[in-house]
């Protein structure tokens, strides 16, 4: 290859000659795709424009409303809730996997009962669920139950702290149910000789989960988990269901409830649906990124770069 | 390859006083899987410093008794010892106690293993891949650990291919990677199971030249393998496994070159030919 590179560029008339010139030729015209890209985009732009010009549509009203203080607290209410609940259920959903796939029945009959039941149930009705149980205490902590250990409490008094609380576990322990699975799949997944090579350099078994297992689970879970995120910040909308107006749609359907002007809430509720969808996209295509190391296919320039760094810190060493 | 020597003499030195004790002693080691009678009665003695060649036909049981030797899976009945310590159990009296997982962890890092489809870790580069277990295991500190595993690949001749990950590594690149990651732990043996089966036949070369160096310089190795040429050339003792049981046993020159057992006969027959 490199002879090839000093070959043209001395202009070597024999190399050059040794390769046929490159092929041009006139490529085919794909007259189909043409014809129903056109039908497809006429009927897109007459369907917009439609709606746009839609005197009911009122975007007066949507833009009044997309960035009210009250508005701004639903989204921040639900970004919350999406980001707590997703955090419940990683974490538990991890921790069941291990359990379903440890050698102690105990604890796999323990997950598989726990999977079996979150799973079989519709989340509306754990929200419900957990609304009436949350409704009955008039407090929720996290602590030790008898020591009088709190870590951490809500006073039912401050209403959108206890539905936010409530929204939470009844999310996070649902999503902890499919969680276990993909985590469980994840694991699964990663070649038994990973495990063997681990093991045989001394790691305990804990150890090897951590560092070699999981990790590489993480190539498989990822992606499925990023839709879960992005599915769970539309399923918060379900809360609305307990009242009290603390997530995004709850606090439209409140407005449009008293002004009946119901499709702008809707659209700007499903504008900010919408935006957060796209911030999430854009976040899992580098999570993602980041649990491919190793597999991509700019690897060859990467690891260059990072031999690169390693002369240089060397070349920094040596000065020392 | 490089002239330096893969194994410090602090490592050979510290086998040292084990000479005359064997660093790998079995037992009528027995195993099965389910109702398959897997190893049936192995007896073995592997010398400080010695390699110790196993060959035999597929499905003998060569991998089964590797992977006993380093507690990756449990024996049925017979003992088991490295470097004269019960691998898996404490024996107090006449009762054996099974080891906590951290005690077998333990064990197993005195022993380096190497497999025939490599298995490094795919998410770490070449030069992680080797500090992994200094680091997580012996707590080594980050720097010693880097400084070392870059030595170790610099020895293996891979000192241009630290930072690559594996999947950019040819075979042969990333078995001689899999060698250096079990040379860190600094073992007192090694096993290897078929290192070189799954390489392409211009590659094998490159990692029998790191293993021939490993044997010269002391290290005690168990090499499951069908070069042949190998076994001669580096082997202090070879053993026939076939159907759970040591066939023929004896110096590279008796069993390969003039074999008593026909199974011995046969198989040598089919390898060379
Ligand atoms: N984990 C296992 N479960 C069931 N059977 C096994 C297992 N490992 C090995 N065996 C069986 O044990 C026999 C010996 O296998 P192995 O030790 O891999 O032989 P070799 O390495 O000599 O080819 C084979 O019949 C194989 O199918
Ligand atoms: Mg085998």
């Amino acid at each position: 290859m490199d002879a090839d590179k000093v070959a043209a560029a001395g202009g070597d008339p024999a190399a050059a000659a040794s390769r046929p010139e490159a092929i041009k030729a006139i490529p085919v015209r794909h007259w189909g795709r043409w014809i129903s890209a056109i039908v497809i985009i006429y009927f897109v732009v007459a369907l917009l424009y439609s709606f746009i010009k839609n005197p009911n549509v009122q975007w007066s009203v949507i833009w009044h409303y997309l960035f009210m203080r009250y508005t701004l607290i639903g989204v921040a209410n639900t970004i919350e809730m999406t980001f707590a609940a997703m955090v419940v259920g990683a974490v538990g959903g991890t921790l069941l996997a291990v359990m379903r796939l440890s050698a102690n029945k105990v604890l796999s009959t323990v997950s598989w009962v726990y999977i079996w039941f979150f799973r079989g149930t519709p989340v509306l009705v754990q929200i419900l669920f957990w609304g009436y149980i949350g409704a009955l205490y008039y407090r929720l902590y996290l602590g030790l139950p008898f020591t009088g250990l709190v870590f951490w409490s809500t006073l039912a008094a401050d209403a959108t702290r206890h539905i936010i609380v409530v929204a939470i576990l009844a999310l996070g322990l649902n999503e902890a149910a499919y969680a276990a699975e993909l985590v469980r799949a994840g694991i699964i997944s990663v070649d038994a000789g990973q495990t063997e090579a681990a093991l045989s350099l001394g790691m305990s078994p804990a150890l090897t989960m951590r560092r070699v297992v999981l990790p590489q689970a993480m190539r498989v879970i990822v992606p499925t988990f990023g839709n879960e995120t992005i599915s769970m910040l539309k399923t918060t909308s379900l809360v609305y269901v307990l009242g009290g107006a603390v997530e995004l749609l709850g606090r439209m359907q409140q407005v449009y409830a008293m002004t009946f002007q119901i499709i702008p809430l809707l659209i700007v509720a499903s504008i900010w649906y919408i935006f957060l969808t796209t911030i999430l996209t854009i976040g899992q295509h580098y999570i993602e990124a980041y649990y491919g190391r190793g597999f991509g296919q700019d690897e060859a320039e990467a690891a260059e770069k990072r031999a690169a760094r390693r002369d240089l810190r060397r070349a920094g060493m040596s000065h020392v | 390859m490089s002239e330096t020597p893969i194994v410090s003499a602090d490592q050979i030195a510290a086998s040292a006083p084990l000479t005359g004790q064997p660093m790998v002693k079995a037992e009528q080691v027995w195993k099965s899987f389910g109702k398959l009678d897997v190893l049936k009665g192995v007896d073995l003695e592997v010398y400080p410093q010695q390699t110790y060649v196993l060959l035999g036909p597929s499905g003998g049981g060569k991998s089964t008794l590797l992977r006993c030797i380093n507690h990756l899976e449990k024996i049925d009945a017979g003992r088991l010892w490295v470097g004269g310590d019960l691998m898996g159990y404490r024996q107090r009296g006449d009762v054996l106690h099974e080891m906590r997982s951290g005690d077998v962890a333990r064990q197993r890092s005195l022993v380096g293993m190497v497999f025939q489809r490599f298995n490094l870790f795919p998410h770490m580069t070449a030069i992680e891949n080797v500090m992994e277990s200094p680091i997580h295991v012996q707590h080594v500190a980050h720097k010693q650990a880097e400084a070392e595993a870059e030595e170790l690949l610099t020895r293996v001749g891979l000192r241009e291919k630290l930072d690559v990950y594996p999947a950019q590594l040819s075979g042969g690149q990333q078995q001689r990677v899999a060698i250096a990651r079990a040379l860190a732990m600094k073992p007192k043996l090694m096993l290897f199971d078929e290192p070189t089966s799954a390489l392409d036949p211009e590659l094998v070369g490159e990692v029998l030249d790191v293993m021939k160096n490993l044997a010269r310089e002391g290290m005690t190795m168990v090499v499951v393998t069908h070069e042949i040429g190998f076994a001669k050339e580096v082997a202090d003792g070879v053993a026939l496994i076939d159907g759970g049981v040591i066939v023929e046993e004896g110096p590279p020159n008796e069993v390969l070159v003039n074999p008593k057992e026909e199974r011995t006969k046969v198989f040598l027959s089919k390898v060379l030919a």
